[in-house]
């Protein structure tokens, strides 16, 4: 067992192994997304104060979970890879970044057109959610910024994993601020997401959706990780024989 | 080793501060550029929003702390700049000093020359805003905790952002997320003793930010200039 | 189609999923696209260096 995960930590058996497992990833996952989209587009229930605009539930919350959660993995695989030095992690960390870059631009620009019909606004500036979200694209930006300003990958990897680490810190921070600011704020208008009680109906499309993003962000992560191992290891005899040997990636 | 090793981190961190102080005395630009900022932008909004004393009552809270933050990003972008192209960073890195310790060094020097002088500048902004007099030792108070959090976290971007192309414009991002909740915290603090309501809370977590800042900037920083380094 | 008005939410709603579909797409392409470029890139190089020796 743990040989399993030791030999996770070297290259090339991650890269064999990664190609094993990506289609376990990307199929059920793509799968499910369509399950739960066509669920919760078309079967679901309507919303009882929202009606049918409370769907874009369906996208909103993958995206919004996925952005935090890319951070999270971040901010730890880089921490490893800061602590116990493993070139593996960083790999890790530099290739999470821009997919959850994505999803938070995802999270915030669904949230906003949600927002339009349901709050009479495009964007609120007292709202906790809001501002720990927009705050954590500004973290994202300022990773992917600083890993394409430093050209040795070595340097990059550590400076970043600083920088990962000190958001992590920040962001229960940000989040607390901002509560406390609006819990004094006289116009403080608090967004619900959904109501407080689901409809099974209306949950397991959620689920669904929420289990599919995750499966195939994760399929998209290992391949961007291939990816970036291919370029960390370019110089090792393994990678020589990989790319000499078959035409396909 | 003879001697106790107390006195050595106390020379050490001394002597940071001191010579930095010296630097600073011998270029006063470094001293008076961020200050003249933060006065002209803080003069700058009046103008632009126009006299209504309400207006500038509301807004005044708010606009010091933007102020401030420029002026403290302002000078933060050079706080190891000249240290890396002349080599004493180098020496900085060797010292049996811990550089955690002389890190604080720095960021306190750094304080002194910036945070200090927007400090004691502060409550000319009380005045030009309209805000009631009341408010200004609350405003020194806050502005004196938050331009110390802002030295002591913004010195871990200015590490990580030292000698890089484009440092500038990656400092500002890398300082924005890390700053907001002092913004937050201080222009909130300041609006609510303007408003004649409790301030109390808003001062404790400025200084509780404080001392979180204190306890874990100074490692972040010394790891940041490391890497920075190599 | 009732179902595709949403209620008269319907831009906002296919909106969304537009978008999401999008981001979808776009990280699974340029996923591959880098990965493609990336090994070529190193089968060059491999190839050169090869060659010198």
């Amino acid at each position: 067992m743990w040989t399993f995960f030791h030999k996770l930590g070297s290259p090339p058996h991650f890269y064999r192994l990664s190609l094993l497992f990506s289609p376990w990833f990307a199929i059920p996952g793509y799968l499910l997304i369509a399950w739960g989209t066509y669920q919760g587009l078309f079967v679901a229930p309507e919303d009882y104060q929202q009606r049918d605009a409370f769907r874009i539930i369906y996208v909103h919350v993958p995206a919004a979970y996925l952005a935090q959660m890319t951070y999270a993995i971040m901010a730890v695989s880089a921490g490893i890879g800061l602590i116990w030095r493993m070139k593996l992690a960083h790999a890790v960390a530099a290739a999470a970044a821009p997919i959850g870059a994505s999803f938070c631009i995802l999270m915030l620009v669904t949230g906003s057109i949600w927002g339009r019909p349901m709050w009479g606004t495009w964007w609120e500036w007292g709202d906790p959610r809001l501002m720990s979200a927009l705050i954590l694209l500004f973290l994202y930006f300022g990773l992917i910024a600083m890993r394409s300003s430093i050209t040795d990958t070595a340097k990059a990897d550590k400076a970043c994993a600083i920088l990962a680490l000190v958001g992590a810190v920040n962001l229960p921070i940000i989040r607390f601020s901002v509560d406390w600011w609006t819990s004094l704020h006289q116009s403080a208008t608090i967004i619900r997401k959904g109501g407080p009680a689901m409809d099974a109906e209306m949950l397991w499309p959620l689920l669904a959706n929420l289990l599919g993003f995750s499966l195939v962000f994760g399929a998209v992560l290992l391949r961007r990780i291939r990816t970036e191992v291919l370029y960390r290891e370019r110089r090792k005899r393994w990678v020589r024989d990989l790319v000499l040997g078959d035409g396909a990636p | 080793m003879s001697g106790p090793a107390l006195p050595g981190l106390i020379d050490g961190f001394g002597s940071i501060i001191r010579r930095d102080l010296l630097l600073l005395w011998r270029r006063p630009g470094d001293l008076l550029n961020p200050l003249v900022f933060f006065i002209m932008v803080s003069t700058l909004f009046p103008l632009a929003v126009g006299p209504d004393a309400q207006v500038l009552r509301n807004i005044g809270a708010g606009v010091t702390w933007v102020a401030a933050l420029l002026s403290m990003l302002l000078s933060l972008n050079t706080l190891f700049l000249t240290d890396f192209e002349d080599g004493s960073l180098d020496q900085l890195l060797l010292s049996p000093q811990p550089l955690p310790l002389l890190a604080l060094g720095k960021t306190v020097a750094h304080w002194i020359s910036t945070g200090l002088p927007l400090v004691v500048v502060s409550p000319l902004i009380v005045m030009t805003y309209r805000l009631p007099s009341e408010v200004v030792p609350v405003m020194m108070g806050s502005v004196a905790l938050g331009t110390a959090s802002l030295s002591l976290v913004g010195a871990i971007g200015a590490a990580l952002t030292v000698g890089l192309h484009r440092g500038t414009t990656l400092l500002s991002l890398l300082l924005l997320p890390l700053a907001m909740p002092l913004l937050i915290f201080g222009a909130r603090t300041v609006s609510l003793a303007a408003g004649g309501e409790p301030y109390a809370g808003g001062m404790n977590l400025l200084a509780a930010y404080l001392v979180g800042a204190l306890a874990l900037a100074p490692f972040a920083t010394a790891a940041a200039l490391r890497i920075s380094n190599e | 189609m009732a179902m595709f008005d949403m209620g008269d939410y319907g831009p906002y709603v296919w909106t969304c999923f537009g978008l999401g579909l999008a981001v979808l797409i776009f990280n699974e392409w340029h996923a591959r696209h880098r990965q493609k470029r990336m090994f070529r890139d190193v089968q060059v190089r491999v190839r050169a260096k090869e060659g010198d020796e």
